[in-house]
């Protein structure tokens, strides 16, 4: 255990404090459960260091807010859940296609439509993937523990300046409002990555020339004077209809993302080199899966746990594998089959067991272990 | 004579828009008022959000933002708490602001953010061909309102003063130097301020109503004929001013601003030494 001072707190406001130590230095919100300890936070510790917080209209209005905010140069952030991230969706696109770093939390709870306000899901792994229209590059993290929603936001922010693109972290009810133990690391501990600004003499004519497949290298309002829109538009940032440009840049914005993907990728394995049983779960999910995954091991069983701290892009490289050499797959979620899509593109179905919850209960070992066993028979 | 090409991206012109639309008018008018106020053109923020007028800010060489349809003034926020220095400035269509929009442009009034919105009101949805808007006409025909416009229209002036804008105008893309003057105060002014500019597409509504206007040329008149100024209207009754859109200043007052009151609070937790 590392020297320091330890404290006892939610992941909601691990969270908050990993946005502070990443840099952050606008919040814009709208209250939604169970999101809004992160929002409550910022808007005391903000204006402390000279932030700004502002609670927006709704939820389109704050990250629209945040985009603006980051354009002008600052780290922003908004957090939300299931339904404040649908209204979200249009303009996590309109930041994709703008190169705009932003970090998007959606603490996720039960769906669809209002649904369980309260209770934990992980209902929204799919829509933070494809919600917003049109192709579109998609960074997600998914913290399972008070810790990890520290160190993951960090890791949002820095993925966020560096790729100029929004990201977005999948916490959920059950690891935004658990308490754990924790550790507030000290400046400097942890990297923090700062967007990387063009030398602007005078004008920036080209503010979206990107060298080959990397991000484009924006100025921040105020140092130049440029264009941004959320049109296709070709080097210059202005409206284009050229097919060859338009190919190009949409192409662009996302292999900027496939092909540094050692920057973004991060998992965590357990036991998976000899795995029979392989286990694929994100989040909460991930660690009712931990605990059978331990159970399995004691019994003989040849278990071990895949688990995605980025979930998008989805890290197959290292999954295939040992997805390969394992008999059965099995894919804990509290949704109806979200993951098992994903799993089911580099695995046979016959050898994928799904276990969904969607009833507003968190995933527990038990209901792991039975539903395994009646699939078995 | 003024030179217009410091404001300027030339090599952006000529701009989209159909002849007869007054926004090429709004437009100049704006860029005069911008050029009065002696602003850094490094610190202006011109944003905007989708339709024909929110094409303007890539014609204008300032920072310059177009955003999505009906979310100018949640973007324009973001910029200006953020960066207290900036200059922001929104344009925005009928439908972009009151439709869409509605919702930010009435919690940008209540906050009293220093912003200016410039409403381009020709009342009816231009880009996509002519569907009706917040503010088409009752009666008007429409590309979805093919038997008349059944719905009653927002007046943006009440509506923003009912809000807390303070500062609201009503010019006209006829009566010219009165709209730079109106911009430029709303510019000037702390605090929200609103200019609702009545306009006309003749393209996408004019040519729709058959009888009532042959032409472009009409719809200026239109305007000409219709803008009552704020103190003859006050000598009329509601009868006489029917079908009649009131021009002017209507609304000029102090209260506390919201960027402005933000960093009071920062400066007040720094003394409080938190």
């Amino acid at each position: 255990m590392k020297e320091g001072k330890y404290t006892f707190v939610q992941g909601n406001i691990a969270c908050a404090e990993g946005a502070l130590y990443a840099g952050c230095s606008f919040f814009g919100g709208y209250p939604i459960t169970p999101s809004t300890e992160i929002a409550e936070f910022m808007s005391e510790k903000l204006p402390l260091r000279g932030g700004k917080f502002i609670q927006m209209e709704d939820e389109i209005a704050s990250i629209g807010s945040i985009i603006g905010a980051a354009l002008s140069g600052a780290k922003s952030m908004t957090s939300t859940s299931g339904p404040g991230f649908s209204l979200m969706q249009e303009l996590i696109g309109y930041a994709c296609i703008a190169e705009v770093p932003c970090v998007i939390v959606n603490v996720m709870r039960g769906g669809p439509s209002t649904g369980l306000p309260t209770s934990p899901a992980q209902s929204d792994l799919l829509q933070a993937k494809w919600g917003t229209h049109g192709d579109h590059p998609t960074i997600a993290l998914v913290p399972n523990s008070v810790e990890e929603m520290f160190t993951e936001t960090v890791r949002a922010f820095n993925l966020a300046e560096y790729f100029r693109t929004p990201v977005i972290i999948l916490g959920d009810e059950i690891i935004g409002h658990m308490r754990e133990k924790f550790r507030l690391p000290e400046p400097g501990e942890l990297e923090v990555i700062d967007r990387k600004l063009p030398d602007v003499d005078g004008l920036c004519r080209l503010p979206y020339r990107a060298d080959g497949k990397h991000p484009a290298c924006l100025p921040n309002f105020g140092a130049s004077r440029f264009h941004v829109t959320g049109l296709n538009h070709d080097e210059s940032g202005f409206p284009t209809m050229d097919p060859s440009i338009v190919q190009e840049s949409n192409s662009r914005i996302i292999d900027k993302i496939y092909h540094q993907r050692e920057l973004i990728d991060k998992v965590e394995t357990k036991y998976c080199e000899d795995a029979e049983m392989l286990f694929l779960a994100v989040g909460s999910a991930a660690r009712a899966a931990e605990e059978v995954v331990e159970e399995y091991r004691r019994k003989g069983i040849k278990a071990g746990l895949f688990r995605p701290v980025t979930l998008w892009p989805f890290p197959k490289k290292q999954f295939i594998p040992y997805a390969e050499k394992a008999k059965k797959i099995i894919v804990p979620e509290m949704n109806l089959g979200q993951l098992r899509t994903v799993v089911e593109r580099f695995a046979r179905s016959e050898k994928v067991i799904p276990v969904n919850l969607v009833n507003g209960e968190p995933l527990d070992p038990e209901f792991i272990m039975s539903t395994i066993e009646k699939c078995s028979k | 004579m003024f030179d217009y090409s410091t404001y300027l991206r030339s090599a952006k012109l000529p701009h989209i828009w159909c002849p007869g639309c007054g926004h090429g008018i709004i437009f100049k008018s704006l860029l005069r008022a911008m050029a009065k106020t002696g602003w850094n053109k490094d610190e202006i923020v011109l944003v905007s959000g989708i339709g024909c007028a929110s094409r303007l800010p890539g014609y204008v060489d300032c920072n310059t933002l177009h955003t999505a349809h009906g979310r100018a003034l949640a973007f324009a926020t973001g910029v200006k708490l953020s960066q207290p220095k900036f200059h922001v400035i929104v344009v925005s269509g009928d439908g972009d602001s009151l439709a869409i929009g509605g919702n930010h442009f009435i919690h940008a009034c209540r906050r009293n953010i220093d912003i200016t919105l410039v409403v381009f009101n020709n009342g009816i949805y231009g880009m996509t061909g002519g569907q009706y808007s917040p503010t088409t006409p009752y009666g008007d025909k429409a590309a979805t309102a093919p038997y008349g416009n059944v719905e009653p229209q927002f007046d943006v002036v009440e509506l923003a003063k009912g809000c807390g804008a303070t500062f609201v105008a009503r010019g006209t893309s006829f009566h010219v130097p009165q709209l730079d003057d109106y911009i430029y105060k709303a510019l000037m002014h702390k605090g929200f301020s609103v200019v609702d500019v009545v306009e006309a597409c003749y393209t996408t509504h004019g040519r729709k109503q058959k009888t009532k206007y042959k032409n472009n040329l009409d719809m200026m008149k239109w305007q000409r004929d219709n803008a009552v100024p704020l103190s003859k209207a006050q000598t009329m009754s509601a009868e006489e001013l029917k079908g009649k859109f009131v021009t002017g200043i209507h609304h000029e007052t102090e209260r506390r601003e919201f960027v402005e009151n933000y960093q009071a609070l920062i400066d007040s937790l720094k003394g409080g030494k938190k």
